[in-house]
C-alpha cells in the first residue's frame, strides 16, 4: 500500500512537472532563443486552459460550452487560440525593447485575468468551470493517471524534438542572431520583426497546449486557480535554473524546480501550527531566494546554451551554407 | 458634469499616488537601465511598515509617515547592496529578472509577517465635505497636499543639490558622468533612497485611500509603469505628468466602460502611446 501511494505520488508529480516542462519549453523559444521577455505566461496558460475546458465539457447553463469535443481537438485549438492572442499582442508590441515588452506582457496577463473573471457568459466568472473531462477516464483511476502521464510525456517529446530541429535550423540561428545583435541581423537582410513574431507566437502556442493539459489534469479551473504572478515566476525560475537557450536545460529546470517546490511542502510541515496558513508564502519566499542565488552563482543555468553545429547533411554532399 | 468633475477629482488623487511611484521607476531606469519590477512591492512594504508604527507602536500617522519612508529606503538600499550591485556588471535584463524575484520575495515576506487579509490604518469613519455637489474626502486632501509637497522637494533635490545634479548627469550619459569624477556608486544609492522613499509614500497613500493587502502595490505596478513610459522613461518630470494623465484617464474611463476593466486602461494607453510616439511624451530613453 505504501508503495502504491508512493507510485501515485510519483505519477502525480511527473504529470504536473511535465506540464510545467511544456511551459518552460515555450518560454525558452521566446526568451532562450529570441530574447523576448514575457511576464504574461499565466495569460497564455489561462487561454489554453479555458479553451480546452469550454470545448470538451458537456452542456452547462453557466458558461459557453456543450461542445463535448475530444481532448486532442481541445489541445490543438488551445494552442491555436493562444497563438492567435500572441499574434495580436505581437503585432502591437513586438517592436518594443525588452523592458517595454515585459511591461506590455504584464498588461496582457492582467487583461486576460480580468476577462476570465468578469465575462460570466463565457467562463462562469469567478465560480470557474468544473467537470472538465479527464481523458481515458473509462480505464479506471490508476490506469487513467498513467495514460495521462503518457500524453504529457508524449507532448514533451514532440515539442522537444520540434524545437531542437528549429534551434539547429537556419530559423534558430537567425533567432539567436537577433538576440545577440539585432542591428547586425537587420543589416544582413533578415526581417527581424517577422522572426521575433514567429518565436513569440510559437512559444505562446506551446504555452496554450500546456494550459490545456493542465485543465484536463485538474478537472476544475477558475480565475483564482492561476495565481498569475506565481505561475509566471515559477516557469521563469525553471528556465533560468535549467539554462535558457538550451531545451534540455528547460526540461531539467522544470523537473528540478518542481521537485524543490514540492520539497518545500515537506519543509513547511514542520512550521508551528499558527503559521501553517502562511506556509504558501514561505514556500514562494524560498523559491524567490533560490532564483537570486542562481542568478548570482550560475546565471547561465545548469545546462548552459552551447553553440549548435549545422545539421549534418544526409548525403555525401557538403553542407550548403544557407542564411 | 458634476459626475465628471468628481471622477477627475478621484483621478487627480490616484494620479498623484501613481506619479510618486512612477518617478522612482523613471529615476531607477535612467540610472540603472532596467525596469524595476519590485517597485510595486516596495510600495506595499512602505505601507505595512507605516502600519507597524500606527498599529502596534500606536504612534500618530505624521510620525509613521517619515519613519516608514526612511525604513523602506533602508531596506531598498540593502537589497541593492546585497543583490543588484553584484548583478550590475551583467546585462541589465538580468537585473530585471532579479527585480521580478525581489517582488515575489517582498510580497511573500509581507504575507508571512502580516497575513494575507485586508487591514486598515484607522477604522474611524470620515464624513466627506460637500462642495458644489462634489464629495471631497479629508484624506484625499491630505494625500494630495503631501504628494505636491514631495514633488516640490524632489524638484529642489534634483535642481539645487549636487547629488541631484549628479543623478541627472548620470541619467543623461553615464560614461560622461563617470569621467567627470562623479561617484557613481553613491549616485546609485541615492537613486534607491529617493525611489524607495517615494514608493513608500505612494504605498501609504494607497493604504489610506483603501485598505492594505499584500497585493496593494503589485496591483498598481502596471499604471506606474504606464505613467513612467508616458512621460518618457528616464525623465522624472515626465513621469509626474504621466501619473496624473493615467490616474485621471483610469477614473474617467468608468463613465464609458465597466469599472472592472479599470486596470486595463493603463495598458491601453501604453499600447496607443507606444504606437504613436515610442519615446514617450517628453522624449525619454
Amino acid at each position: 500500500m505504501e508503495l502504491g501511494g508512493l507510485l501515485t505520488f510519483l505519477v502525480f508529480f511527473l504529470t504536473l512537472a511535465g506540464i510545467y516542462a511544456v511551459m518552460s519549453l515555450g518560454l525558452n523559444v521566446q526568451w532562450g532563443f529570441s530574447g523576448q521577455f514575457n511576464i504574461g505566461i499565466a495569460g497564455f496558460w489561462a487561454v489554453g486552459s479555458y479553451t480546452a475546458a469550454i470545448l470538451t465539457t458537456g452542456p452547462s447553463a453557466f458558461h459557453l460550452g456543450g461542445f463535448g469535443l475530444h481532448f486532442v481537438v481541445g489541445l490543438v485549438v488551445a494552442g491555436a487560440l493562444s497563438a492567435l492572442l500572441a499574434l495580436l499582442v505581437g503585432l502591437l508590441c513586438l517592436n518594443l525593447r525588452t523592458d517595454y515588452l515585459a511591461i506590455a506582457t504584464i498588461g496582457i496577463g492582467e487583461i486576460v485575468r480580468l476577462a476570465l473573471k468578469n465575462e460570466d457568459w463565457l467562463t462562469n466568472g469567478v465560480r470557474g468551470i468544473p467537470g472538465i473531462p479527464r481523458p481515458f477516464a473509462e480505464h479506471g483511476r490508476d490506469l487513467q493517471q498513467l495514460l495521462f502521464l503518457g500524453v504529457v510525456l508524449l507532448t514533451i517529446v514532440i515539442v522537444y524534438l520540434a524545437l531542437e530541429r528549429a534551434r539547429r535550423a537556419p530559423w534558430g540561428r537567425v533567432q539567436r542572431a537577433i538576440r545577440e545583435n539585432e542591428p547586425a541581423t537587420m543589416a544582413a537582410g533578415k526581417n527581424v520583426l517577422r522572426y521575433r513574431l514567429e518565436a513569440f507566437v510559437l512559444g505562446s502556442a506551446i504555452m496554450g497546449v500546456g494550459g490545456a493539459l493542465y485543465a484536463h489534469f485538474v478537472g476544475f479551473i477558475s480565475p483564482e486557480a492561476f495565481d498569475p504572478l506565481f505561475t509566471t515566476f515559477v516557469v521563469w525560475v525553471m528556465l533560468i535554473a535549467g539554462g535558457s537557450g538550451n531545451n534540455r536545460g528547460a526540461l531539467l529546470g522544470a523537473f528540478l524546480i518542481w521537485a524543490v517546490w514540492s520539497g518545500t511542502q515537506f519543509a513547511t510541515a514542520y512550521l508551528p501550527v499558527e503559521l501553517t496558513a502562511r506556509a504558501g508564502a514561505l514556500r514562494v519566499l524560498l523559491v524567490g531566494i533560490l532564483l537570486q542565488v542562481i542568478l548570482l552563482a550560475r546565471p547561465q543555468g545548469l545546462l548552459p546554451e552551447h553553440r549548435p553545429r549545422p545539421i549534418p547533411a544526409r548525403s555525401k554532399e557538403p553542407v550548403r551554407r544557407r542564411a | 458634469m458634476t459626475e465628471l468633475l468628481q471622477l477627475v477629482l478621484f483621478g487627480v488623487v490616484l494620479g498623484g499616488i501613481i506619479a510618486l511611484g512612477a518617478v522612482g521607476v523613471s529615476l531607477i531606469f535612467g540610472i540603472l537601465r532596467f525596469a524595476n519590477f519590485a517597485h510595486g512591492d516596495m510600495m506595499t512594504l512602505g505601507a505595512y511598515l507605516a502600519l507597524v508604527v500606527v498599529g502596534p507602536l500606536a504612534l500618530p500617522m505624521y510620525l509613521a509617515f517619515p519613519l516608514a519612508l526612511a525604513a523602506t529606503a533602508a531596506v531598498v538600499v540593502a537589497i541593492d547592496q546585497v543583490l543588484f550591485r553584484r548583478l550590475r556588471r551583467t546585462a541589465p535584463v538580468i537585473l530585471l529578472i532579479s527585480s521580478f524575484g525581489v517582488a515575489l520575495i517582498l510580497r511573500s515576506a509581507i504575507q508571512l509577517v502580516w497575513g494575507p487579509d485586508n487591514v486598515v490604518y484607522s477604522s474611524a469613519i470620515q464624513l466627506p465635505w460637500r462642495f458644489a455637489g462634489l464629495r471631497i474626502r479629508p484624506d484625499h486632501v491630505t494625500i494630495l497636499a503631501i504628494t505636491l509637497g514631495l514633488v516640490a522637494l524632489l524638484h529642489l533635490f534634483l535642481q539645487r543639490t549636487r547629488m541631484g545634479k549628479a543623478m541627472r548627469a548620470m541619467s543623461d550619459d553615464p560614461d560622461l558622468a563617470r569621467i567627470t569624477g562623479i561617484d557613481t556608486e553613491r549616485v546609485v544609492i541615492w537613486t534607491w533612497i529617493t525611489g524607495g522613499a517615494l514608493a513608500a509614500a505612494a504605498g501609504i497613500f494607497l493604504g489610506m485611500d483603501t485598505r492594505l493587502n499584500p497585493l496593494l502595490g503589485w496591483n498598481v505596478l502596471l499604471p506606474v509603469f504606464a505613467a513612467a513610459l508616458l512621460g518618457g522613461i528616464g525623465k522624472p518630470y515626465g513621469a509626474i505628468a504621466g501619473g496624473f494623465v493615467i490616474g485621471i484617464a483610469t477614473e474617467v474611463s468608468t463613465m464609458f466602460m465597466a469599472p472592472v476593466y479599470k486596470p486595463a486602461v493603463a495598458f491601453a494607453l501604453i499600447v496607443i502611446l507606444l504606437i504613436i510616439r515610442p519615446t514617450g511624451l517628453m522624449r525619454g530613453k
